[in-house]
């Protein structure tokens, strides 16, 4: 278990460091990107480009694996339905996402950057978590796939 | 923000660091890179997985930015007002949850798995987020 910790937070350190570096952590920039009638910039799409090609290998490598190489097992989302959840919630965070120039791993790692914007930002954020989980207590955070 | 070929350079960069670190999560310990279902996990706001690894994915992220500001990275940033952080921050964690993703989970694990669901919902946040900042532009609401 404290292997897997040491793991996650050596992942989730290079995870920040990218976003400060790709400079997703400026909601100017983000904002940039969906502006599409205005100031646009492309930065965002340069982003996604560079973090697609590692994540593509590495999706044809877990093809190859019996299980994770620090782990028990894969614990992966099966879920193929396109349901009303699904689009109604991207409708819902993409408005957000541009309201306020941010996502959540650009949020969290600005609580060491910019912390007061980033943790009015964050707690709305976990005052919207909160709301769904009220409203569907037993919801799984990813519909799992019909047997 | 206008681009250049600098910050082209340094989204290139950062975007192969993120790429490379959820290409970790996924091989190591067998888990997708979706920022908005860890800090749910690690908030104690969802049921799902081991919050001890969550927690430490999301600890890692502020510190790996401040890393990487002590290591020089332009980090300078602007923000909207309070009431637009409050707002979107709701409309963000609401959306990820109720549509099982975001940026990272759909946008980069899932779009490079070429998951049906993920390519769709990238493709709706990315239409309502262009939108929304389009409506905000014609009320006069962006400078």
């Amino acid at each position: 278990m404290i292997r897997a910790a040491l793991l996650a937070l050596a992942c989730g350190l290079v995870f920040g460091a990218g976003l400060a570096i790709s400079g997703m952590t400026n909601p100017a920039r983000v904002m940039g990107f969906l502006d599409i009638f205005g100031a646009f910039d492309p930065t965002l799409a340069f982003v996604m480009l560079g973090a697609l090609a590692p994540m593509s290998v590495a999706w044809r490598l877990k093809a190859r694996l019996e299980r994770p190489l620090a782990a028990q097992k894969f614990s992966v989302p099966t879920a193929t339905v396109l349901d009303a959840s699904l689009v109604v919630g991207a409708v819902l965070f993409g408005v957000g996402w541009g309201i306020a120039g941010l996502c959540p791993g650009p949020a969290l790692a600005n609580l060491a950057l910019s912390p007061l914007p980033a943790a009015v930002f964050v707690s709305a954020m976990a005052c919207g978590m909160a709301l769904y989980r009220m409203l569907r207590p037993n919801a799984p955070s990813t519909p799992q796939k019909q047997k | 923000m206008a681009a250049s070929l600098s910050s082209i350079a340094h989204g290139l960069a950062g975007g192969v660091m993120i790429g490379c670190a959820a290409a970790a999560m996924l091989l190591l310990l067998g888990r997708v890179a979706g920022v908005s279902s860890l800090t749910a996990q690690a908030f104690w706001l969802s049921n799902q997985g081991s919050r001890l690894v969550a927690t430490a994915f999301v600890i890692g992220l502020p510190a790996g930015a401040a890393l990487a500001k002590f290591a020089g990275a332009p980090v300078e940033a602007s923000f909207p007002s309070i009431p637009y952080l409050v707002i979107g921050g709701l409309f963000v964690g609401f959306g990820a949850r109720l549509g099982s993703g975001c940026t990272s989970g759909h946008g980069v694990c899932g779009v490079s798995r070429l998951s049906n669901r993920s390519l769709l919902a990238t493709a709706v946040f990315m239409a309502t987020g262009m939108l929304t900042v389009a409506a905000m532009r014609a009320s006069g609401a962006l400078s």
